[in-house]
């Protein structure tokens, strides 16, 4: 198995958007749904503060619950990765997926009603290109490789700075990181 | 202090700012579920056991609606489907890692099962639709098959409703992201719960005083156990990981105090509790309907509020920058 | 049941009489990119950093836009809004066809005609101002590419009055302070050299918010090298939380820090000595002038501690010379701008940064010809010494003297062309002054994309097509490398859509000065200015952007002697001509004005969602941000018990009131200031996204702190109390 992850760095993220922006025309998304967010993490008292900002979107977690949860298989991984995708055509809209993701990283397409979510852009990356909001990105603050790669930049950068995944407590074992 | 924001408006439907992807649809046919799974429980026990002279109603008349409640229970899970065409793709796989996909091939055993455990009781139950069945070559063909091998459906028939019954908790207390559901007590309360629906429905339907009697008992100790595994799921989550704790504080205060007490604890829970152990020493009046129509009310709101607490229950906690609400004018 | 889902059940029985072809059901909707993809070149009009990129359609539809790695504005990256470009086109809220003022049943409306009527009534108004009043008395507010072609055609008519709001309302005094002290201006990109400076120092400057691209790049890149910066905002910036010190200053007390600074740097000999001994002259007066102001002294005014002033200071001097001080964009702060800019650009002096690795760079652009016309009449009179008398060091238009001189019946001008500015939402309380002057003026046509508050006031409106559908003037930007990049429409313009191109050589025809526009389209101008430095259209439209090498150092080079454009021809930290015009020839602080016990100093700024006004209804980017919120810190939220998302309204301190803003109670900002992002607030319901949304700043901007040397209109000198407001949804 192939394991596709992003590494994106809290510290250079500015919380433009442009990712988010990137991502819906990208993949051609109706007006008001969303694959991807960005967070905005603030903590301390006036004047000793922090900030984080964060990319957020599917994990394509290696523990995927959603594809464990799915009735017919419409939740799938492509090929032999870690990439998460939706079959519409399998797909009845039971939405126990989207229970089933402890980061709502799901949506309900409309008008059809089936499952949507983060394909990692696996159309761009069967093509060796990264992800529409990676490569968007005017801080380059967002990679994208395989992780078990050891020369791939995403490990580069998970050998060499501090780091965590969300909810790492669900088990869902999330790969994409973020580097604080 | 810790301000966590989105800075980006999300705003997905029925994902935002919680889950709602379940209305009235899943905690409906879930409770049809649990009553069908009551439903074939005391029947096939019954049959099995050769108890219909002294439970006549639960042995012959209260059979037939395991098929029907089922039926409208899966008509609401239809209605429930947003992508509806591709409903028949449940068939098309068996995904063992998912209970839904368990679930739908259990239903597609407990059907014709429920359906032979009504036919082998139709003809001393209902003898004028016996009659009117028979006339059809097929419909003669099923009770007759039925009736031959009676033992054996009864024998399939409770086997079945436990594995339904459970099944029917076990579908939300698998979904680990939510933490309201993330307890093993919901699949035996789920279960239990549908027994005293299903005693409920006997108490409403039959017209036999000791039958009547035998499962307001029955019924009590059905409502007492519910009770216990209540209260057991909510010490479990109140002393469980911080997102559980966090649920469990959901029933003490907040939003959902009011629905779970005053809606569902009192008036679904403790009152049928009472009245029925009223009934049980002799005061029955006429009005003692209310007790099960209460039960079937709390059974029904036992899963209403499991699916909203569940769904309200979450690991994240992120506020919108921006009204949300005015995506609306994108759409 | 969906008719779609319908549709595809019966192509799935139609076709599947064989039963795996049902059971594996229908495909899913096709990948991104299968099917057929054209491309074309383009040059970002969201804002005025003008990236390049590329616009990519699909089976003939609009899909998207992404930068050219070539172009050294956006190194291959488009920002936020770049990257929502399409919802300009998408609006289905844009002006579709020309509308002209008429009166009916005695009321005032908007009637659309044909372009022919349009331009018609706009040329005979021109020869009819021309004739009472002279030709001179037309002029130009422009803000973007396409108002070139119109200051084309008004000089050719005789006129050249032109402001542009990017002076008095926001760079001006960076411009104006640098130009005193350096002989030139920061620029636009701005010279800035921040991948390479070690220590960035960010006066108010919210880089980050602001997403002016290349640069927010750059700054990347020295935070990705650990470069210090050191942030002064009274607010806690997207930039202060990526900065090693920042610096929770008392707003408008920006100057008392600057003094203190160089006091340190004079007074602890951190300066550097040999470039000042090289470059400069006036440091006696200097190190003389900044005496009184210890960082104790600059404590009691800023709030700064001592210790921490002088820390950042030699943080500053150690890292010299690749140690910049960065000269903000918008700097009409309070009034004594030109002052601070000027503070700034001394600071920079004293660190040796300019012309210096990490500081700023000399840029280059290419040397293109421009297309042979003949050369424009010459104007009947000098606009500027009639109008912007009081302001002679202002070298360009400033718009509010050009309001104030379009009002009454003796006013200077007589019409105006507004071109892709939205005046109202632009110059801080200028609506009475341009409701004044819409009553003065003979003429007053506005051209835009979109049904902006300025297109109420005009007589006539010119709907232009988007920059996706019209081909623009090259970009030639001074930057690293001289660099061109063309764009090329994507799409046909929508609706009764034109370029300005097109419009102003309509205009010039009908005024018998076609000769200034020589040619059929605007393409062959495009082509020919190419070809005169070895390229084409037709290359162009393949490459997008072409870099040509540098012919010149990017730093100075050391021991290099260099003439500054300055009178002295050296960097002039005392100004002489400043002194000669009766203005402080070194800065001076003057404490600001406090707000009075419940109002808030007013400050503002911008998110990379958007462009000031312009892109609050761009579907696209709107649906990243539908509107503005005010902070406000938990301490003073507590005080009048707000929470954040409830609803209140701003009042300022004469009594205006703004629209209702959504609450932010944050740590991010001091308790005696509040924040809102600027450009909300739109009043016009033909933006029916952005009607309603938000509050706007601008208009709560009623005290106006002008700058005595160049004009322009300081805005932070406002205060607001809030006012609660039930949330209505």
């Amino acid at each position: 198995m192939i394991r596709y992850g992003m590494v994106i760095d809290t510290q250079l993220c500015i919380g433009c958007g442009d990712c988010v922006v990137a991502c819906k025309t990208e993949n051609k998304l109706p007006a008001g749904l969303n694959r991807d967010w960005v967070v905005e993490a603030t903590r301390g008292r006036y004047p000793d503060l922090t900030t984080e900002f964060r990319s957020e979107r599917c994990n394509h977690c290696s523990h995927a619950t959603c594809v464990h949860t799915c009735p017919t298989g419409a939740s799938h991984l492509w090929k032999d990765t870690n990439i998460v995708l939706v079959d519409p055509g399998k797909c009845t809209g039971c939405k126990a997926c989207i229970a089933a993701c402890p980061y709502d990283a799901r949506l309900i397409m409309t008008p059809d009603g089936y499952i949507d979510k983060c394909t990692f852009c696996h159309h761009r990356v069967e093509k060796g290109e990264d992800p529409a909001c990676v490569s968007s990105c005017p801080t380059h603050c967002m990679h994208f490789g395989i992780l078990d790669e050891p020369s791939s930049a995403v490990s580069r950068l998970l050998a060499s700075r501090q780091q965590k995944v969300l909810l790492d407590e669900t088990g869902n074992q999330p790969n994409v990181y973020y580097l604080i | 202090m810790l301000e966590e924001l989105l800075v980006t408006v999300r705003s997905n439907p029925k994902i935002d700012p919680s889950l709602g992807i379940w209305s009235w649809e899943i905690p409906a046919y879930l409770f049809m579920g649990g009553l069908t799974a009551g439903i074939m429980l005391f029947a096939s026990l019954m049959v099995l056991l050769a108890r219909d002279e002294e439970f006549p109603f639960v042995a012959r008349k209260l059979p037939i609606w395991a098929p029907i409640v089922l039926s409208v229970g899966m008509l609401f899970l239809f209605l429930d489907l947003s992508h509806k065409l591709y409903v028949w793709r449940f068939y098309t796989s068996f995904q063992p890692s998912s209970p839904m996909s368990w679930g739908s091939w259990i239903l597609l055993l407990v059907y014709p099962v429920s359906i032979l455990l009504a036919a082998c009781t139709l003809r001393q139950g209902y003898p004028w639709l016996g009659r009117l069945v028979d006339r059809f070559a097929i419909g003669k063909g099923i009770v007759d098959f039925s009736c031959r091998h009676r033992a054996t459906v009864a024998q399939w028939g409770l086997v079945l409703a436990v594995f339904l019954g459970f099944y029917t908790g076990i579908l939300l207390s698998a979904f680990s992201a939510r933490p309201f559901w993330n307890t093993g007590f919901l699949a035996p309360l789920f279960l239990v719960s549908g027994m005293s629906a299903a005693a409920a429905l006997v108490l409403l339907g039959t017209r036999n005083e000791h039958e009547r009697h035998t499962f307001t008992r029955i019924d009590i100790v059905l409502i007492t156990i519910k009770l216990a595994l209540i209260a057991l799921l909510l010490v479990n989550l109140a002393t469980g990981s911080g997102v559980q704790i966090e649920a469990s504080q959901m029933v003490f205060g907040g939003e959902f105090a009011i629905p779970f007490w005053v809606f569902f604890i009192i008036p679904g829970v403790m009152l049928p509790l009472i009245l029925e152990y009223w009934e049980l020493k002799g005061r029955r009046r006429a009005w003692m309907f209310i007790s099960p129509v209460l039960a079937l009310y709390g059974g029904y709101m036992l899963r209403h509020l499991t699916v909203d607490l569940g769904q309200t229950s979450s690991y994240l906690n992120y506020v919108n920058a921006f009204d949300p609400a005015l995506l609306d004018l994108l759409r | 049941m969906k008719r779609r889902e319908f549709l595809k059940l019966s192509a799935i029985l139609g076709a599947g009489t064989a039963a795996p072809g049902f059971l594996t059901g229908c495909s899913p909707p096709p990948l991104p990119g299968t099917g057929a993809v054209e491309t074309s070149p383009t040059v970002c009009n969201i804002c005025f950093w003008r990236c390049a990129g590329t616009v990519y359609q699909e089976n003939g539809e609009p899909w998207k836009v992404v930068g050219n790695p070539e172009d050294l504005h956006s190194m291959g990256r488009l920002c936020t809004r770049g990257t929502g470009g399409l919802g300009s086109y998408l609006d289905p809220d844009r002006l579709r066809q020309p509308m002209l003022r008429v009166e009916r049943n005695g009321r005032q409306t908007f009637q659309p005609v044909s372009w022919d009527e349009a331009l018609d009534f706009i040329a005979e108004r021109m020869r009819g101002i021309a004739e009472q009043h002279g030709e001179d008395r037309l002029c130009l507010f422009s803000h973007g590419v396409g108002g070139s072609h119109f200051r084309k055609l008004l000089a050719s008519f005789g006129s050249r009055g032109y402001a542009q709001p990017s002076f008095a309302q926001c760079r001006g005094p960076r411009d104006v302070g640098f130009a005193l002290t350096f002989g030139e201006g920061v620029g636009s990109p701005d010279r800035t050299d921040m991948e390479h400076s070690r220590c960035i120092v960010l006066i108010g400057s919210h880089l980050g918010e602001n997403l002016h691209n290349g640069q927010v790049q750059t700054w990347i890149q020295a935070l990705e090298k650990q470069a210090t910066v050191i942030t002064v905002d009274p607010r806690f910036s997207v930039a202060a939380g990526k900065s090693k010190h920042w610096l929770p200053i008392r707003p408008g007390t920006d100057m008392a820090l600057l003094l203190a600074w160089m006091h340190v740097l004079i007074n602890e000999g951190l300066y550097d000595a040999d470039y000042i001994a090289r470059y400069a002259t006036g440091f006696e007066q200097l190190a003389a002038h900044v005496q009184p102001f210890s960082p104790e002294w600059a404590f009691l005014e800023t709030g700064i501690s001592a210790a921490k002033i002088r820390e950042t200071a030699r943080e500053m001097a150690h890292h010299a010379p690749a140690s910049l001080v960065h000269p903000g964009r918008h700097v009409t702060w309070y009034g004594d701008d030109t002052q601070r800019s000027r503070a700034i650009a001394i600071l920079n002096a004293l660190l040796g940064s300019w012309g210096r690795k990490g500081g700023f760079y000399n840029q280059e652009k290419v040397d293109l010809p421009d297309y042979p016309t003949p050369e424009a009449p010459k104007p009947r009179s000098d606009w500027q010494a009639v109008v912007q008398k009081d302001f002679p060091l202002a070298p360009s238009g400033i718009t509010n003297a050009i309001i104030d001189a379009s009002i009454g019946p003796d006013a200077f001008f007589k019409g105006w062309f507004v071109y892709g500015t939205n005046l109202p939402f632009t110059i801080p309380d200028s609506a009475r002054n341009l409701e004044a002057a819409a009553q003065s003026l003979d003429l007053f046509v506005v051209i835009d994309t979109m049904p902006a508050e300025i297109t109420g006031y005009a007589d006539v409106v010119l709907p232009e097509c988007t920059y996706l559908e019209r081909i623009d003037p090259i970009r030639n930007s001074p930057e690293r490398n001289p660099s061109l990049a063309v764009s090329m429409p994507a799409f046909e313009p929508r609706h009764e859509t034109k370029p300005a191109w097109w419009m102003a050589k309509q205009l010039a025809e009908r005024l018998d000065l076609g000769r200034y526009f020589p040619w059929d389209d605007y393409a062959e101008v495009v082509d020919w200015q190419l070809q005169q430095v070895g390229s084409s259209l037709e290359e162009m439209q393949r490459l997008g952007v072409k870099n040509f090498p540098r012919t010149t150092p990017m730093y100075f080079t050391p021991g290099q002697s260099v003439e500054f454009f300055t009178e002295s021809g050296k960097i002039e930290l005392y100004s002489a001509m400043l002194a000669g015009f009766g203005q402080d020839p070194m800065p001076v602080y003057t404490r600001p004005e406090r707000p009075e016990p419940g109002y808030f100093h007013l400050n503002y700024g911008r998110a990379p969602a958007h462009t000031f006004g312009r892109t609050i209804n761009n579907p696209q980017l709107f649906e990243l941000m539908p509107e503005n919120a005010v902070w406000v810190n938990p301490l003073v939220a507590n005080e009048l018990g707000l929470n954040s998302g409830d609803y209140v309204r701003l009042k300022n301190q004469d009594g205006v009131i703004s629209n209702r803003v959504r609450v932010r109670v944050t740590e991010r900002i001091r308790p005696d200031s509040v924040y809102i992002v600027h450009g909300f607030g739109h009043t016009d319901a033909r933006q029916r996204l952005a009607a309603g949304r938000g509050a706007d700043d601008n208009g709560l901007m009623t005290r106006i702190l002008v700058d005595p040397i160049m004009g322009g209109t300081g805005m932070r000198g406002n205060f607001v109390t809030l006012i609660s407001e039930e949330y209505t949804a």
